[in-house]
């Protein structure tokens, strides 16, 4: 038993709020393991954010350095291992983002961890429940290495809140950096005034129905109004109408939010994966006969075209009349 | 170049999921390539063909399963589909974790000595996402994961990766392990400096193996090899039980949009 090393990431100055999930997970496994929750916080900025972090729990170990300017697996990884090593952590602990996805289990190997992805519950010290078949069934695994390694799923984590009091901050050194040839290229990243995907209170997705990527401005339209997140079926990231990291689904984002619109979303399994532990499930397509229609709170049988402008209107009445 | 492509084969996840003593009940099952991995092999193919004149350049396809028996026959479809060469662990899946697997084929791969393992980002029926980063961090390799592009350049590939807010560009020299997104069987996913780059793939995921790669298939080297001469250990990850979950509450259809505002103000409190 030990501790409980939390990886977290940061923007600017505060931690992501994926990171918030991430912790109240960590502080659940603390006290499992009859340790503390320290939280490592890694990259060129990352003392930028020390101070935020150290509202959320007793320690902070930053390890800061100019070779980290850009996330690579084959740095991050070994440094993790280290920070885990030196802290007596029994569990290694990172959101199930694209950057943990992508570095915990490099991170596992390295350790000689068992890993256990994408978890939506702690249940006792080494037991955690995880989604699988595409969220169809809940596993329940027991892994017994004496360090384990764990993505949680941010949609089933509530975001941790501020400790009390003030963490120590501490630095560690970078250490040597093997990249093993790898480097960074360069990144495409699209910048939106819309809240994450991950933790957006309601989103709007759209499906194959759509037709191109013209079309998704009225969506976007209601999702401005709304304040919502962009959502879309792999169908319409495929086609290419919409960015590929707007997908929703087993193998895209999974999100949880307040309100879920499915609009000419047909309801592949697949897809359902991503949205069902919606709160309020809103569907909109012209076939009655789709299985968005199974999941969906409130159905609607309508072409978009004619409902989603409607929708537009009578909800900006709604607003007007409070 | 030599592409070595662990497989798994998945039940068909269109079945509706069972349970029966704690576990998920697969009496019956029909089975399948594992879609990501079926895309891996597809785009190990384009690496080494031209695909307007649709010809092999050279290269060798290696697919690697750990399973039953059984799975020798999706070991055949990644044959008919155009691999070369197949190798075949036999192994109850419950004797194995995904630690033991990275060790199976860890060990292969080192005496295989391949250029570039390709694989899929996950297996759908655990949903794990982890083999091959494991694998990598286990081999000393670089890692490129989440492919929704690749690039064969002079020294290595660069790599399309899907991330969270876009795409991020990797170079890895080979040998490297790369898994594969959807995407990467796009039109234009692959580029390999043969197939000219106005070419485009059609269809919407992995080539339907032929006839006649099906009767091609029959006569490709599988190899069988037991598990227990790779020095395997018990599981340290242990499924102990499995729970479908709660189905959601049965919806409504309203009449029309006034109607679904109404409700969405008033009984859900969403807007
Ligand atoms: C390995 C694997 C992983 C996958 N992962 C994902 C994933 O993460 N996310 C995901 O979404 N999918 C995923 N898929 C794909 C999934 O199986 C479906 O193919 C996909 O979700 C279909 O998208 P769609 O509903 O937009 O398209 P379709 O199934 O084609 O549905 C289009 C819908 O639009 C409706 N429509 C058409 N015109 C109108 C109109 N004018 N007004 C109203 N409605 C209209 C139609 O009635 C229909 O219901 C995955 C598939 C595989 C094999
Ligand atoms: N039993 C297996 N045999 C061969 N390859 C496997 C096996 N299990 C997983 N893999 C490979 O590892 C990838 C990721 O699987 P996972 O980490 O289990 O989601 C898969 O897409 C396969 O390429």
């Amino acid at each position: 038993m030990g501790n409980v090393l939390a990886i977290c990431e940061y923007s600017g100055a505060a931690l992501r709020s994926s990171a918030l999930s991430n912790l109240s997970f960590a502080r659940a496994a603390a006290t499992a393991h009859g340790g503390e929750v320290i939280i490592a916080l890694i990259g060129a900025g990352a003392n930028a954010a020390s101070g935020h972090a150290a509202k959320y729990a007793g320690k902070v170990i930053v390890v800061e350095d100019g070779a980290l300017e850009h996330y690579l697996a084959e740095s991050y990884a070994p440094i993790i291992a280290r920070l885990a090593k030196d802290n007596g952590a029994s569990i290694v602990t990172a959101t199930a983002t694209s950057l943990g996805k992508d570095v915990m289990p490099r991170v596992a190997a390295l350790l000689d961890a068992g890993m256990a992805s994408d978890i939506s519950k702690l249940e006792g010290s080494n037991k955690f429940v995880r989604p699988i078949l595409a969220g169809n069934a809940y596993s329940t695994v027991e892994i017994s290495t004496p360090i384990i390694c764990v993505t949680v799923r941010q949609s089933e984590f509530e975001p941790a809140g501020e400790a009390g009091g003030a963490g120590t901050v501490s630095t560690a050194p970078v250490g040597e950096i093997n990249l093993f040839g790898a480097s960074f290229v360069r990144a495409e990243t699209q910048k939106s005034d819309r809240p994450d995907l991950g933790d957006a209170k309601v989103v709007v997705a759209g499906g194959r129905g759509m037709k191109n990527g013209e079309n998704f401005k009225v969506l976007e339209q209601l999702a401005d109004l709304l304040g919502a997140a962009m959502g879309a079926s792999r169908a319409a990231t495929d086609a290419g109408m919409v960015p590929a990291d707007w997908q929703v689904g087993q193998t895209g984002k999974i999100v949880a939010p307040n309100l879920y619109f499915a609009v000419a979303i047909s309801g592949a399994i697949q897809h359902l994966a991503g949205m069902k532990g919606s709160k309020t499930i809103v569907a909109i397509n012209k076939n009655k006969d789709e299985p968005i229609f199974q999941v969906a709170d409130y159905g609607v049988v309508m072409e978009w075209e004619k409902a989603v402008p409607e929708l537009i209107s009578e909800i900006k009445k709604v607003k007007a009349s409070r | 170049m030599k592409i070595l492509v662990p497989v798994k084969r998945v039940p068909d996840p269109t079945q509706k999921t069972k349970i029966k003593d704690n576990a998920i009940d697969l009496t019956g099952a029909s089975w399948i390539v594992n879609t990501f991995d079926e895309y891996a092999v597809e785009t190990a193919l384009r690496l080494l063909e031209n695909g307007e004149s649709n010809t092999r350049t050279g290269g060798e396809v290696v697919t690697v399963t750990l399973g039953p028996d059984d799975a020798a026959k999706e070991l055949r479809t990644t044959l008919a589909m155009g691999a070369d060469r197949a190798i075949h662990v036999v192994t109850d899946d419950k004797d194995i974790d995904s630690l033991a697997v990275v060790k199976v084929l860890q060990a292969i791969i080192e005496a295989e000595k391949p250029d570039l393992v390709l694989m899929g980002k996950q297996a759908v029926d655990g949903d794990a996402n982890q083999v091959g980063q494991m694998l990598a961090g286990k081999l000393g390799w670089p890692q490129a994961t989440f492919a929704a592009t690749i690039e064969k350049v002079a020294d290595g590939f660069v790599v399309g990766r899907e991330v969270d807010g876009g795409v991020e560009y990797k170079k890895v020299p080979s040998p490297a392990i790369v898994t594969v997104d959807l995407r990467i069987v796009a039109g234009h996913s692959v580029k390999n400096g043969v197939t000219p780059a106005t070419f485009a793939y059609q269809g919407e995921g992995a080539r339907l193996p032929s006839l006649k790669g099906i009767m091609a298939a029959k006569k490709k080297p599988l190899d069988s090899k037991k598990i227990a001469d790779f020095g395997v250990g018990a599981p340290a990850i242990r499924e102990v039980g499995v729970t479908l979950p709660p189905a959601r509450a049965a919806g409504q259809i309203v009449a029309d949009i006034p109607t679904l505002v109404a409700k969405l103000a008033n009984d859900a409190k969403a807007i």
